[in-house]
């Protein structure tokens, strides 16, 4: 079995597969890469199941090499990254050779790096899966310089004969999210929601896996009771006290006791993933279905 | 009962009272139509969180507005018995709060049968609904730190803490019992709807 070693972990570096869904009545959110699109294009690139686990690198400024050949694929956020010094393009598939270096540089588009390794990152199953969770620390730590990591067996499916998947970058301007309502529009003033979908907002720097902080005026409440928590969602845009919105990422607390006043739609939500801090953001009410 | 928007993947349905929500959780969760992906109960809310390619949010909420709650009947949960040493830091004020000695706190704590109402807080933190008379306030300031397996009252629960964290309940007792562990198959002792009981340990 090859190994993976973390020469440079990089500022936060993380185990993610499609995650821990359905236990959440337990305690237990699902967890899972954020920008699931991007882990899923990475496997299918090595020829592994979209749902094996590989490498969430935020930001960049880590480097990894291995003991043996292995191919990898790299979807996400986009930088500068090499492999023994030549450059590596996002959504193709490389051959990491033993003893080169793979470096990631600082993203330039998007945060969050994806790395897919064929074989897959073969870490303990816990609760079905290998996704670290960050809220309930729950799966591998965070990795570290000098570590290594067992990479799987070869899996049955070939490389696919593709040279190139054409992805667009994630932009560096603005981003529009996709919202349908959310259960506590009622707890708002009259123009709290039409301040939501009108106003420019800003990614603030404190956002992480559980949730990405927005910028912006204040939504008014009109009910200023306390709610009883509620269970909740990746995506659900809960407002606190003093009218700061945050949208729910994937490991969220399951239960919330905030309002709730839109849900960011399953389409949107991996663009999470990618919003870099100071990032300009607009929402927009979804359509159809 | 009420049925409240989520988004595109999940529906809400709010109900009037815990007794009411407990035991619409039960029935919804004992009849679980295919695509309702999870249902998580909470104190006056069911959410359920759907697959869109197997089940219609309208389909979901027809379900949801369709369950008649079946009152629990005894018997009719999984039921757990939970071992505690009655030595909890806020037992003696917990029970003058009440208005009770301290042996009429552990006797009425331990003779009830308690219902899981949800869980939330940390993983396998459940909340357990009882008897009335044991209400009491959380404490005026959190502990930076609670140690495993404190046995706590607060509001109209009382609970367990599954690992160390900080928190505000007033702690009554101590138990052994694991409440969490992530190598088991079912990783929660205590899932909502199961009856919990309490046994005096000396």
């Amino acid at each position: 079995m090859s190994t993976l070693v973390v020469v440079q972990a990089g500022p936060n570096t993380l185990v993610q597969d499609l995650g821990r869904p359905g236990l959440a009545h337990l305690g237990m959110g699902s967890a899972g890469a954020m920008d699931r699109a991007a882990l899923a294009l990475a496997n299918r690139l090595v020829g592994n199941p979209s749902d094996a686990a590989g490498l969430e690198i935020l930001f960049g400024n880590a480097s990894f090499a291995t003991d043996e050949d292995v191919w990898i694929a790299i979807a996400g956020a986009w930088g500068s990254v090499t492999a023994g010094g030549r450059a590596v393009q996002p959504h193709t598939t490389t051959m990491l050779a033993a003893g080169e270096t793979l470096l990631f540089g600082q993203a330039a588009n998007g945060i969050r790096y994806y790395l897919a390794v064929r074989g897959g990152i073969e870490t303990p199953v816990v609760l079905g899966s290998r996704s670290r969770d960050t809220l309930a620390g729950i799966g591998p730590d965070p990795l570290v310089d000098g570590q290594s990591i067992p990479i799987g067996p070869e899996p049955e499916a070939p490389i696919p004969p593709v040279d190139l998947v054409p992805v667009d970058a994630p932009t560096t301007g603005e981003v529009t999210l996709e919202l349908r309502p959310g259960p506590r529009r009622d707890w708002f003033a009259e123009d709290a929601w039409h301040v939501l979908m009108a106003a420019d907002w800003r990614v603030s720097p404190r956002s992480d896996r559980s949730g990405i902080r927005v910028e912006g005026p204040a939504l008014q409440r009109r009910n200023t009771g306390e709610l009883p928590s509620e269970g909740m969602l990746p995506g659900a845009i809960q407002v606190s006290p003093d009218g700061a919105p945050t949208i729910l990422a994937v490991d969220h607390p399951v239960t919330g006791g905030y309002p709730v006043i839109a849900v960011v739609t399953d389409e949107s939500l991996d663009a999470l993933a990618q919003l870099r801090p100071g990032q300009p953001l607009r929402f927009r009410l979804a359509t159809g279905r | 009962m009420r049925v409240l928007p989520f988004g595109d993947r999940a529906i809400l349905a709010e109900y009037d009272s815990l007794a009411e929500t407990m035991d619409a959780f039960r029935t919804l969760n004992a009849a679980r139509p295919p695509g309702v992906r999870e249902l998580v109960p909470a104190a006056r809310t069911v959410l359920a969180c759907i697959d869109p390619t197997q089940i219609s949010l309208r389909a979901a909420e027809q379900w949801l507005r369709d369950t008649k709650a079946i009152h629990a009947v005894e018997g009719m949960s999984d039921s757990v018995t939970i071992p505690v040493r009655y030595d909890g830091p806020d037992l003696a004020e917990t029970a003058e709060f009440l208005g009770i000695n301290v042996d009429e706190l552990i006797s009425r704590h331990s003779s009830a049968e308690w219902q899981c109402a949800f869980i939330g807080f940390t993983p396998g933190f459940a909340y357990l609904a009882g008897p009335t008379g044991l209400e009491v306030p959380r404490r005026a300031t959190s502990r930076q730190s609670v140690p495993p397996g404190s046995v706590g009252l607060a509001g109209e629960f009382t609970g367990i803490y599954p690992r160390s964290s900080p928190g505000g309940w007033q702690l009554i007792g101590t138990t052994d019992a694991v409440l969490w562990d992530e190598t088991r198959e079912d990783p929660s002792t205590i899932a909502p709807g199961m009856t919990v009981r309490f046994e005096v340990q000396p």
